[in-house]
């Protein structure tokens, strides 16, 4: 396919002896959703962090828009991070407590020093706009929000520094079910809209099987099979 | 019908600093049955399994009726499956010791007969070489086998009513059908009912009889699993249904219950799912209704008889598309 946006080699993450993730290797356009599905324990997440590099593989190679990110510095991730953002899956857990929301989704940019005083608070707003919410919300802490309203913040924090792929760990999974279903169709929005690709950790069979373009199956930190939900001619929308 | 309950819950209200919580559920729970106690985070579905063991919090006040009051009887003829296994369990002694302890504590029986009641008990939740594995501390436990010996440990006095606070909510789903496999075992073993508290459809759908639905601390709809599930007559629980992804086809938009469950102490006038519901009417926003017999089930709705079935599209998107 075109445009491969994330390609991942023989990835292996140890805890002590343990070995989490043992060889795993896929690779993920822009504009797909990819699942990672799988029980617990069985190296899914470990995967995620180890893409984001925030948990350096024990061997393998990540290859984010054709560049190396397991050799690079930690200096030299930092000019890539922008493109590569986590949304995790407990929402409040994800945000301050003690910063208002606006200042939790302006974060990043402050952070790389892209910061423009007299546009960045219309930034936010935009952003918040974006994913749902009022951006009087930009004024309340996270618990004055709701789980789904906080996981909401969250993409729009992730959204801020301009990402092309985002890392998404369970992030539907502590959401009621009333609430679930909006924060998935703005995913399925936002991939529509953006053109961004997905790294899509769930445990939920059906959730993947509605969300994903393709679902690769983890079991004891190996790939075990990979299919996909969509026929063929669905696919190409 | 009374008669044959086991326990008769009748305008059961719980309030916080006077902000009602749990707003008047009437319910039985019938011998050997499983029901299913279903709602949102903060809905009052917790708060009401537990006042079922009189375990509702100091701060919190009580009203209504509890018949009978089994609260006295707590671990010997009604007893909590808590969420978390690890709290359950005390680190510093041996399992069995603690399965023993309960079966001691309400029954006078041999130290000797307790602990191979233990054993049994143990024994009975497929824990292998139980004999063994009572003389083991729970962090020498995996995490499925300490939610197993809590399980264990509930059922152990072989108690009438088992209740089931989000047992699986933690869980995976191999994991989670492993501890409702389980229970369903455990309720079948001892004969107990089984009050299962859950947010999640599909164990509601799988596991239990009958479903009461709650909506801010009210009964939204109450009547056989499988009916209720099959063609919701209220308009939450159709909602609620709807947007399950299993019910979608691939890549389709999700139908979306808009909004967000109100918090208590700033509920709406009238119905508390109106400002959510696609079918609300002038009615609905004036006064809340109140529980009615509607095709065999309960159901507090105004409008019962105006929602379709299937009622998909009532909960499609209408807010425009955020696309630029």
């Amino acid at each position: 396919m075109s445009d491969v946006l994330l390609d991942v080699r023989g990835l292996v993450v140890r805890y002590g002896k343990a070995t989490a993730v043992d060889g795993v290797s896929f690779t993920l356009a822009a504009g797909e959703v990819l699942a990672l599905n799988g029980p617990s324990g069985c190296g899914k997440s470990s995967t995620a962090l180890a893409v984001l590099q925030l948990r350096r593989p024990d061997r393998g190679e990540v290859r984010f828009e054709g560049r190396r990110l397991t050799g690079l510095t930690e200096r030299e991730l930092r000019r890539v991070r922008p493109r590569l953002q986590p949304v995790f899956q407990d929402p409040y857990g994800s945000l301050s407590p003690r910063h208002r929301v606006r200042d939790a989704v302006a974060e990043p940019l402050k952070a790389q020093g892209r910061w423009d005083p007299s546009e960045g608070p219309a930034r936010v707003a935009e952003l918040l706009d974006r994913v749902g919410l009022d951006p009087s919300y930009g004024e309340r802490h996270p618990h004055e929000l709701s789980g789904g309203q906080c996981q909401r913040a969250g993409i729009a924090r992730a959204l801020a520094s301009g990402p092309r792929l985002l890392v998404l760990d369970e992030p539907v999974s502590s959401l009621d079910p009333s609430i679930r279903a909006g924060v998935l169709n703005l995913l399925a929005d936002l991939r529509d809209d953006l053109g961004l690709g997905y790294l899509f950790i769930c445990h939920d069979r059906a959730v993947v099987r509605h969300f994903a373009d393709r679902v690769i199956e983890m079991r004891d930190g190996r790939v075990t099979s990979e299919w996909s939900p969509r026929p063929p001619d669905a696919a190409l929308r | 019908m009374g008669s044959e309950a086991l326990l008769s819950v009748r305008d059961l209200r719980i309030a916080f600093d006077g902000t009602e919580v749990v707003r008047g559920l009437s319910f039985d729970v019938r011998p050997h049955e499983a029901l299913a106690i279903v709602g949102e985070s903060g809905a009052g579905k917790s708060l009401t399994g537990r006042a079922l063991l009189g375990m509702q919090p100091r701060e919190a006040t009580a009203s209504g009726s509890i018949r009978p009051d089994l609260s006295a009887h707590r671990g010997r003829r009604i007893a909590l499956i808590p969420q978390d296994a690890l709290s359950a369990l005390s680190p510093v002694h041996p399992v069995g010791d603690q399965l023993a302890a309960a079966v001691r504590s309400v029954a006078r029986v041999s130290r000797k007969e307790a602990r191979s009641r233990a054993v049994a008990a143990l024994d009975r939740v497929g824990i292998p070489d139980a004999t063994r594995r009572a003389r083991a501390y729970p962090h020498e436990f995996s995490g499925g086998m300490r939610q197993r010996a809590v399980i264990a440990m509930a059922a152990v006095n072989e108690p009438d009513i088992l209740v089931a606070d989000e047992p699986t909510t933690a869980l995976d789903k191999d994991h989670r059908d492993q501890v409702l496999r389980i229970l369903a075992e455990q309720r079948a073993a001892v004969g107990a009912a089984l009050v299962l508290v859950t947010h999640d459809m599909d164990v509601v759908r799988e596991h239990t009889d009958r479903v009461l639905v709650v909506y801010a601390g009210r009964l939204t709809e109450h009547g056989p699993t499988s009916e209720v599930l099959a063609r919701p007559r209220a308009p939450y629980t159709a909602g609620l249904l709807a947007s399950l992804p299993r019910h979608a086809s691939p890549g389709s938009r999700l139908p979306v219950l808009r909004g967000t469950p109100p918090a208590p102490g700033t509920l709406p006038p009238g119905c508390a799912f109106a400002p959510r519901c696609p079918l609300a009417a002038d009615v609905c926003h004036r006064s809340e209704p109140e529980p009615r017999q509607a095709d065999g089930r309960l159901v507090a709705c105004h409008r019962w008889t105006e929602l379709p079935h299937p009622a998909t599209d009532l909960f499609q998107e209408t807010e425009e598309r955020h696309s630029r």
